[in-house]
C-alpha cells in the first residue's frame, strides 16, 4: 500500500537509503565522523536539503531565503519546549506547522514572480525576518542572545505529570533523552520519512507537474494549467521540510538564534543542493553530508596540526605543504568551499550526481567499445 | 526642520553608496545580461585598496624612543616620515584620496580579468547559474580578504584637514544647530560626479552610444561590424571601477571588513530591482530614494509609531514594487517583467 506505484528501482533505492541511513554510524566510522553530534547534523541538514531540492531542483525556483523557515521552525520548537512540554513530538509538529504557515504567506507573495525576481523577493523576506528577529521581535526571539530554556519556564504539561528535577530539563521522547545516539536515530528516522515523501512526490503526477513548471512554465499556462497552486504547494512543502530541520536543530540543542535566518545560511543550503546535484533525490543529502563533514574536519585543523600530520616529510616539503594548504583549513575552510562550489557550477552544473552518472556512462561505453572491438576482431579472424 | 535636513543628508549619503553599486550592477545586467552577485565583493575590494595603500604608506621601522629615559623603549616610525618629515606625514594622512588613483587602474584590471576569465562563459547559461557562480566568487574573494587582513574592521581615517564637521545649517539659514561631517558631504559630491561621468560617457560619447545600441539590440550592432563584445568587456571594467571607487570613498565612513560587500550587495540588488533591471536612471533614482526613506524611517518619531520599520523599509518597498510594477520605477517595458 505504502509502496504502491513505485517501480522496482525506487523500492531498491528506498531500501538502500534506509539501510545506509540507519547504518550511518558504521559507515562514518572509517572517516572518523561517527560521533552523534556530527551524525545529527548530517541527518538534519539532509532533511533541509531534500526540502530545498523540492523547490529548486524540481520546480526550478531558486529561493535565497530558505533559512528563514529553518529559523522559524527552531523558534517555534523552542517555544513549545518552554511553554508546554520537553517531549519532542509536539515541538516538531508545531515547528513544522508554523513554518508551513509562514511559507504559505511568503510563497503566496513571492510566487507572483519567477526567475531572478523570485530569488530577490525571497531574499528580501528572509532579510526582513532576520532584521525583525534581531530588533522588534525581541520578546519572541530574545534578540541577540537567542531563545533559550530557563528553569522557570511554564512547561504546563511537564509540571502536571512529571516530577521536576533540579537543573534544566533536557528534550526527550517519552523519557528517552534526545542527545547522543538516541537523538541521532530520532533525526535519522525523520530523515528516512522525509526521503520517502520526497521520493513519492517526485514519482507522483504532482511531481511531474512541478518538473513541467521547471521545464516550460509558459507552455503550461498556455495549455490551460494554472501553475501557481502547484508551485505554492511545492513552496509550502519545502518550507515545512526546512521547519522540520529547524525544529530538529532545537531538539538536539534547545536554543534558537536569529543568525540561523541570515541569508548566508540560505546560501549554504543552496551550496549543499548544487554540490550534490539539484533535481536528484540522493544528491542534496550527499551534498549536505559532505559539506557538514568537511566543515567539521577542515575547520578543526590549524597550521600546527597540519605540520604534525605531514611530519613524516622532510622539513622544507613540510613547510611548503603547510604554506599551500594552510589558508584552506581552519578559518579558511569557507575559501575551499567557495572554490569547490565555483568549480562545480562551472564544470558540473548537475553536481556530484552528474559526475557519478558521467563516470558510469564512460565505463559502460568503454565496456561496450571493448566488446565491439572483440566482435570485430573475431569477425576478422 | 533641523532634524529633517539632517536625515535628508544622511539618506542622500547612504543613497549615494547604494546608487553607485546599483549603477554598476544594472550596467552589467543591461549590457551583458549577467546577474552579478560578486558586485558587492568589488565594492569591498575597492575599500581594501584604500586599506592596502594605507598599510603600504605606513610601513614602519623601529627606532628608539628618546622621550622615555628609564628603560630602552622603541617606537615605530613610518619610513615616509623618517625620510621626509612632515611631507611624509601629510602623504600618509592623505592615504584615502591617494588610493583613488591606484584603485582606478587596479579595479579596471580586476573587472576585465573577471569578465574575461569567468563571466563570459556564463552569458548563455541560465540566470540561476550566473547567480550561483558569482555567489561562489564572492565567497572566495571575501575569504581571501579575510585571510589577508583578518576579520576585524580596519579604520582608515579621512585626511586631518576635513576630519571635522561642516556647519550645514548656517548655509541654508537654519542656525548653527545642524552640523555634518565634511567627509560625508564629499562622499555625496563624489557620488554625484561619478554618476554624472558615467551618464556622460554613455549618453554623450560615440563609444557610449554604440554601447547603448548594443544594449538595445546586440546582434544588429554586431552585424554592423562592431566588436560589441569588447566594448561590453570594457563596460564591465567600468562598472567594477565605479563599485571600487564607491568602496574606497566609503572607508572613512565605515571601517572596512571582509563582509561589507555582502551587506551592501543585498541592498543594492533590491535597489536595482526597485529602479528597474537594466535601467541606469532607475538605479540612481531608487538608490537615493531608498537611502532617504531608510534614514527617515530610522527617526525615533517614526519608530515609535511603527516599531522596527527602519529595519525592513527597503525590503518592504521592494516587495510592493515587485508586485505592483515588476519592471521597476524606470524599467523599460518588457524587460524581465515576468
Amino acid at each position: 500500500m505504502m509502496f504502491a506505484g513505485l517501480s522496482r528501482n525506487d523500492k531498491l533505492l528506498f531500501a538502500g537509503f534506509t539501510i545506509a541511513a540507519l547504518a550511518m554510524p558504521l559507515l562514518a566510522w572509517p572517516v572518523g565522523a561517527n560521533y552523534p553530534d556530527l551524525l545529527q547534523k548530517f541527518a538534519i541538514y539532509g532533511i533541509f536539503a531534500i526540502g530545498f531540492n523540492i523547490l529548486f531542483g524540481l520546480t526550478g525556483y531558486l529561493s535565497f531565503g530558505h533559512a528563514a523557515f529553518l529559523g522559524v521552525g527552531s523558534y517555534a520548537a523552542v517555544w513549545m519546549f518552554k511553554g508546554v512540554t520537553m517531549n519532542v513530538i509536539p515541538a516538531v509538529i508545531f515547528g513544522v506547522m508554523v513554518s508551513g504557515m509562514f511559507a504559505a504567506l511568503i510563497g503566496f507573495v513571492s510566487l507572483r514572480r519567477s526567475g531572478i525576481y523570485f530569488s530577490i523577493l525571497t531574499l528580501a523576506f528572509a532579510q526582513m525576518s532576520y532584521n525583525l528577529a534581531y530588533s522588534v521581535l525581541t520578546p519572541i526571539t530574545n534578540g541577540e542572545t537567542g531563545l533559550q530554556l530557563r528553569q522557570d519556564d511554564a512547561r504546563i504539561l511537564d509540571r502536571m505529570f512529571v516530577e521536576q528535577s533540579e537543573g534544566l530539563p533536557s528534550t526527550n521522547l517519552f523519557g528517552l533523552e534526545m542527545s547522543g545516539y538516541p537523538g541521532f536515530y530520532f533525526c535519522c528516522v525523520l530523515l528516512i520519512i522525509a526521503f520517502f515523501i520526497a521520493l513519492r512526490i517526485q514519482r507522483s503526477p504532482f511531481g511531474m507537474m512541478l518538473r513541467a513548471i521547471k521545464t516550460n512554465q509558459v507552455r503550461m499556462n498556455y495549455t490551460g494549467f494554472n501553475t501557481r497552486p502547484y508551485a505554492l504547494t511545492a513552496f509550502i512543502i519545502s518550507g515545512m521540510y526546512a521547519g522540520l530541520a529547524g525544529s530538529l536543530l532545537a531538539v538536539t540543542d534547545p536554543l534558537a538564534g536569529a543568525e540561523r535566518m541570515q541569508w548566508t545560511a540560505s546560501g549554504e543550503v543552496v551550496l549543499m543542493t548544487i554540490l550534490g546535484g539539484a533535481g536528484t533525490l540522493v544528491g542534496p543529502i550527499l551534498g549536505a553530508g559532505l559539506i557538514k563533514y568537511f566543515e567539521n574536519i577542515f575547520s578543526s585543523y590549524n597550521d600546527g596540526l597540519l605540520a604534525e600530520s605531514f611530519s613524516f616529510l622532510p622539513d622544507f616539503l613540510n613547510d611548503a605543504l603547510v604554506f599551500v594548504i594552510g589558508p584552506f583549513v581552519g578559518e579558511g575552510w569557507s575559501l575551499l568551499l567557495g572554490i569547490v562550489f565555483m568549480a562545480i557550477v562551472i564544470f558540473l552544473p548537475g553536481g556530484l550526481m552528474e559526475g557519478l552518472a558521467r563516470i558510469h556512462g564512460w565505463y559502460r561505453r568503454r565496456g561496450q567499445g571493448d566488446a565491439g572491438r572483440n566482435v570485430a576482431k573475431q569477425a576478422a579472424e | 526642520m533641523d532634524v529633517i535636513l539632517l536625515q535628508l543628508l544622511n539618506g542622500l549619503d547612504k543613497g549615494g553608496a547604494y546608487a553607485l553599486i546599483a549603477l554598476g550592477l544594472t550596467i552589467i545586467f543591461g549590457t551583458l545580461g549577467v546577474v552579478n552577485f560578486a558586485h558587492g565583493a568589488l565594492f569591498m575590494l575597492g575599500a581594501f585598496c584604500a586599506v592596502s595603500v594605507q598599510a603600504l604608506l605606513t610601513i614602519s621601522k623601529k627606532v628608539k624612543d628618546e622621550s622615555i629615559k628609564f628603560f630602552d623603549a622603541y617606537k615605530e616610525i613610518p619610513y615616509l616620515e623618517a625620510w621626509w618629515g612632515d611631507t611624509g606625514a601629510t602623504i600618509i594622512d592623505y592615504a584615502v584620496p591617494i588610493s583613488i588613483l591606484i584603485a582606478i587602474p587596479l579595479m579596471l584590471l580586476i573587472g576585465l580579468g573577471m569578465e574575461r576569465g569567468l563571466i563570459r562563459y556564463f552569458y548563455k547559461r541560465p540566470h540561476a547559474e550566473q547567480i550561483l557562480v558569482t555567489f561562489g566568487l564572492a565567497i572566495v574573494v571575501q575569504e581571501l580578504i579575510k585571510a589577508q587582513f583578518g576579520a576585524n574592521p580596519i579604520p582608515t581615517p579621512a585626511p586631518e584637514v576635513i576630519a571635522g564637521s561642516a556647519n550645514v545649517g548656517l548655509w541654508v539659514g537654519l542656525g548653527e544647530s545642524v552640523v555634518y561631517p565634511w567627509w560625508r558631504l564629499i562622499y555625496l559630491a563624489f557620488a554625484g560626479v561619478v554618476i554624472a561621468l558615467a551618464f556622460a560617457f554613455l549618453n554623450l560619447t560615440t563609444y557610449g552610444m554604440v554601447v547603448r545600441a548594443g544594449m538595445a539590440d546586440r546582434e544588429t550592432v554586431g552585424l554592423l561590424g562592431i566588436n560589441i563584445q569588447r566594448r561590453f568587456t570594457i563596460v564591465f571594467g567600468m562598472a567594477a571601477v565605479i563599485a571600487g571607487l564607491a568602496g574606497v570613498m566609503y572607508t572613512p565612513i565605515l571601517p572596512p571588513d571582509y563582509h561589507m560587500g555582502m551587506d551592501f550587495l543585498v541592498l543594492s540588488f533590491v535597489v536595482v530591482v526597485v529602479g528597474g533591471m537594466g535601467s541606469l536612471g532607475g538605479a540612481v533614482l531608487a538608490g537615493f530614494m531608498l537611502g532617504i526613506l531608510q534614514s527617515f524611517a530610522s527617526m525615533n518619531e517614526v519608530k515609535s509609531i511603527l516599531p522596527g520599520i527602519d529595519q525592513i523599509i527597503i525590503y518592504l518597498i521592494a516587495v510592493v514594487i515587485l508586485l505592483v510594477r515588476p519592471r521597476g520605477l524606470l524599467g523599460r517595458k518588457g524587460v524581465m517583467e515576468s
